[in-house]
């Protein structure tokens, strides 16, 4: 015990004082009788006072004065001062602080000391507060003492060969011949301090990496002998000799084992025999057990043992311990594209995990669920993810939606389940589903003709139950007005019939008009609901004039422009309503975010209806079940680039469900803008391969309007026949493809092909484009794709 | 890396704190409040696992800590120690026990060994000696040695050299550790003679 009665009596002193007021004062004493005694050259007391300013820096008060009695300290030849003076350097001087250096010559000294103990405290401040120079000045010194016969000595000399090599990364080449002999020591303090350097060394050069693995054999000799060997008093925790040693091996052979196919068959049988030796009853052989997985998956490990790793993690998922689940399923959501198949075998595990209480704990279970599932279990894993929609906390919801969205697309097996479970969804969580969820369904929903009675029917009981999901509320209203004849008919092969009639149906929509709960957006997709029915049904007609016409004067300018619309329809152009209100035709399963370039066949229609809208429509469903998700460029989706099925490229019919459209789009057509001829532009070549080149240039038409210009040429010596090019754009772009000029590019650039790409960016967000170059040479068929990130001229 | 091992007690009293990357001294005492006020309103039965939040100085850490009776024991990680890497900020995470977990454990058992019985007390009066005894198991902000034993070995040599170095100064502070270490037979703690009254006979005759 260092004779400290002087730091007690103070510490004492202070403890007493009742308010902080008090405190400061007995401590400002202090500390001016601290400071006077610092100016008195000896005094036998020198540590003690040191003592007190420590301890009265740790309370937070300013004790830089002591700054200098700590080089003076630790100085001199008596240990108790040294130590306290140590003390003192870890705790006030800094890198910042001149008077760090003043204390390099005295660690130097005493890194060279007779005595263990002065040499580790001069080790261990080198190594909390060791500045660059510092390190730079005594790396030498502490390569010396890791070849030391003294174990103690080479343990502390290795973490502070760590903190040199941390703060000054080229010496680190110093350190490598003494740190490879280090492995071969017996000590294990020793080789947890060798192995951390090592570690340390390898993350920072990748050539160190490449001698180190020269000592995976090594390694794994140390790795056998911790865990064959017997008990061991003194390594010994629960059971697992020393779990630190093992873990920082496991961690540098995962390290070493990367991506090298020789060092990774090195290590299989070991990782194997830990794997299956380690007590995973205690928390400490999961430790290791974990660390195990981690090294077995991330190296290149034989099938085998993959599988091994991923039952283990299986096994972890079933422990007690909340947070062995969680980090299991964090693991196993990392592998769970790769290994797919073995992580399926504990998917019933992972869907019971759903139900756990911790909210972090759902979520991952919520994300690897939707990782799994897949056209063969969907039927069930659909039921057990909407169990858990409909209890989830709210934070998860729209994420959960979304997933069940996309799975039931993916995997729907048949449509009437897949409206089913949309439908669910929407009144489980209308209110989290995400803006395009309205069109998606509609357009579903006119593509299933055979189930438009049944549809319509079902809508219609929901709306009567509920009208606050609003997602729900636009469907019904829109299908209602669509197919209100079928409504009204009565008969439904798919559910049990039930008499409607006209005035149950107008009345369903008026509440929806008149209720409080109901946006603007819904209010409109009820009134167009309304107008439509004049043309389905047969008696109520006045009675929907009446109510347009109400609506003529409502404050709400979209409905009241709806409104004065329909009442000219009545009015003045009765003879087009039938024919304006007439039955949708079946909207294509097309996108404006996505076409293809295969116009050869098919001009685009410049008459389209290619008005700027600022909502993505459908994704596609294409008959195979795959979604295609070419909109996806900045995730790097892999599916190759797919032709637009039907219609060639055109700018589909905009819904008119469409939410944020202004209003009355069946009255007005606008034109798509026209595309203006390009002045020269700057031009970049994107593509050059094989004799073919690829340039690109654009213009821009308007604020987010822009158009691309590809010009294609052929350097080869023969011709290039059916030349196709097809592009794709980030999710809120539109693009629409002209055709191009020609499809044939012949031998030594006779003739340019050029290809007009017009785009829409009104979200402004980076524009990216993947184009598709196909082209037939030479009997061969040649395909290849290229990204561009900036566009000049931008 | 360790960036800080705290101690305090349940008002955020700091017992020992020891920074193993520099900060200025303002920004130690926040992190010792930021510190505080995270762990003491954890609930008991949730994992002894913090992650995310910022500390002072923009890197990411997790903090590992204990309740002792009336004593917090933390040691704040930065995010490099464990592979899960940063989830979301705020919301407590469970993760995988930890190897700086059982760090933590055997300094705490290595200053119940050393203090016997420690109490807030001991580390409030011997807060040098509590850093001698971490100096031996952390360096650098990497655990050095985790065997107990091996510890307390070392701090005794040094305690033995310092107190050997002390000399005639440290007499009186060695006679009173060496009555401490006397084994004396059990001896009575508390001579209850009850209210009897002593009298001292007066006998001039042995004057």
């Amino acid at each position: 015990m260092s004779p400290s009665v002087p730091l007690q009596e103070m510490i004492r002193a202070i403890r007493s004082a009742r308010t902080q007021c008090e405190e400061r004062g007995v401590i400002q004493r202090e500390c001016a009788a601290i400071r006077a005694q610092f100016r008195q050259t000896d005094n036998g007391g020198r540590s003690h006072n040191l003592a007190k300013l420590l301890y009265v820096h740790m309370l937070g008060y300013p004790a830089h004065f002591g700054q200098m009695e700590c080089v003076r300290m630790i100085a001199s030849p008596r240990y108790s001062e040294k130590r306290v003076g140590y003390l003192g350097a870890m705790m006030l001087l800094d890198e910042k602080q001149d008077a760090s250096l003043l204390i390099t010559n005295s660690i130097k000294n005493d890194l060279s000391h007779s005595n263990q103990y002065v040499q580790s405290l001069a080790l261990c401040t080198l190594a909390c507060m060791g500045s660059a120079e510092m390190c730079r000045d005594l790396a030498p010194e502490i390569d010396r003492l890791l070849r030391s016969s003294n174990s103690y000595i080479k343990k502390k000399a290795a973490l502070c060969a760590v903190h040199i090599v941390r703060k000054v990364h080229d010496l680190g080449e110093l350190f490598v011949p003494s740190a490879r002999s280090l492995l071969s020591e017996k000590n294990h303090g020793v080789l947890h301090g060798a192995v951390v350097l090592i570690t340390e060394l390898c993350e920072r050069s990748p050539e160190t990496l490449e001698r180190f693995r020269k000592t995976v054999p090594d390694l794994v000799q140390i790795m056998k002998g911790l865990v064959i060997s017997g008990y061991s008093p003194d390594h010994d925790v629960a059971g697992v000799s020393d779990p630190f040693l093992q873990v920082r091996i496991l961690r540098l052979l995962r390290i070493l084992g990367r991506n090298n196919e020789a060092a990774s068959d090195a290590m299989n049988d070991l990782l194997a025999q830990v794997a299956t030796n380690t007590d995973s009853t205690k928390t400490v052989g999961n430790a290791v057990l974990y660390e195990t997985v981690l090294t077995v998956l991330d190296i290149k490990s034989e099938s085998g043992l993959r599988v091994l790793a991923v039952n283990i993690l299986g096994r972890f998922l079933l422990n007690n311990d909340r947070n062995i689940r969680y980090i299991a399923m964090t693991s196993l959501q990392k592998i769970v594209l790769t290994d797919h198949n073995a992580v399926q075998r504990h998917r019933g595990t992972i869907v019971d995990c759903l139900k756990d209480q911790d909210a972090s704990v759902k979520r991952r279970a919520l994300e690897l669920s939707l990782a799994l599932v897949s056209a063969s279990n969907i039927r069930s894993m659909m039921k057990e993810l909407l169990i858990f929609l409909s209890s989830c906390p709210p934070e998860l919801r729209a994420q959960a939606a979304s997933g069940i969205f996309n799975a039931a697309e993916r995997y729907a097996p048949s449509k009437r389940w897949h409206i089913d479970t949309i439908l669910h969804v929407l009144t489980t969580a209308g209110g989290d589903v995400r803006d395009e969820t309205v069109p998606n369904l509609i357009q579903l929903i006119t593509n299933t003709s055979e189930l438009h009675c049944y549809t319509v029917h079902k809508l219609y009981r929901a709306l009567l139950t509920d009208i606050s999901q609003q997602p729900l509320v636009q469907v019904a209203c829109w299908c209602i007005g669509e197919y209100g004849d079928l409504l009204l008919k009565g008969e439904c092969q798919e559910t049990e019939a039930v008499q409607v009639t006209e005035d149950d149906v107008l009345d369903a929509l008026e509440i929806v008009l008149q209720s409080h709960m109901s946006t603007p957006t819904t209010r409109g997709f009820a009134l167009t609901a309304t107008m439509k029915l004049s043309t389905r049904i047969t008696d109520n007609v006045d009675r929907i004039r009446s109510i347009v016409s109400i609506y003529g004067s409502c404050i709400d300018v979209e409905l009241q422009q709806r409104a004065v619309e329909y009442n000219a329809l009545f009015k003045k152009y009765d003879h087009m309503r039938a024919a304006v209100l007439e039955r949708m035709p079946v909207i294509q399963k097309n996108s404006l975010g996505q076409t293809n370039g295969e116009l050869s066949e098919e001009p685009m229609k410049e008459s389209q209806p290619g008005k700027v809208k600022q909502e993505e429509t459908a994704l596609p469903p294409q008959p195979a079940g795959q979604v295609v998700d070419l909109l996806d460029l900045l995730g790097g989706s892999q599916e190759p680039l797919q032709p637009g099925s039907s219609v060639a490229g055109s700018a589909s019919t905009q819904l008119t469900a469409a939410p944020t459209s202004a209003g009355g789009d069946l009255l007005d057509l606008l034109g798509g803008f026209e595309p203006t001829p390009l002045a020269p532009a700057p031009t970049v070549t994107v593509y050059e391969k094989n004799g073919v080149t690829l340039t690109l240039s654009c213009e821009q038409q308007s604020e987010s309007g822009l158009t691309v210009t590809l010009t294609a040429s052929n350097s080869t010596d023969s011709d290039i026949s059916g030349f196709t090019l097809q592009a794709a754009v980030p999710k809120s772009v539109q693009l629409q493809m002209r055709a191009p000029s020609t499809d044939c590019l012949p031998a030594h650039g006779g003739a340019k092909l050029t290809q007009l790409v017009v785009l829409n960016n009104p979200n402004k967000v980076n524009l990216k484009m993947r184009i598709r170059v196909s082209y037939t040479c030479q009997g061969s068929v040649v395909q290849d794709m290229v990204q561009v990130d900036s566009f000049p001229g931008l | 890396m360790i960036k800080a091992i705290l101690i305090f007690n349940n008002h955020g009293k700091p017992r020992l704190s020891k920074f193993y990357e520099h900060y200025n001294e303002d920004t130690e005492q926040q992190i010792i409040r930021e510190t505080f006020h995270l762990v003491s309103k954890r609930d008991e039965n949730v994992c002894n696992f913090l992650e995310g939040g910022l500390l002072i100085g923009g890197s990411d850490y997790k903090l590992i800590y204990r309740h002792y009776a009336t004593l917090y024991f933390v040691f704040c990680v930065d995010s490099s120690e464990s592979e899960l890497g940063i989830l979301d900020l705020i919301q407590v995470k469970p993760c995988r026990f930890d190897t700086i977990g059982y760090c933590l454990l055997v300094f705490v058992e290595t200053l119940d060994k050393c203090f016997e019985n420690v109490c807030e007390l001991d580390l409030i009066f011997h807060v040098d000696k509590v850093h001698h005894i971490l100096a031996e198991m952390v360096m650098g902000g990497m655990v050095l040695e985790t065997n107990m034993n091996e510890i307390i070995t070392q701090v005794d040599a040094q305690n033995k050299m310092e107190k050997s170095e002390a000399g005639i100064a440290g007499a009186p502070a060695r006679a009173v550790s060496a009555v401490k270490n006397m084994n004396l037979p059990e001896m009575p703690k508390n001579i209850n003679i009850g209210d009897i009254s002593i009298k001292v006979p007066n006998l001039p005759s042995f004057k």
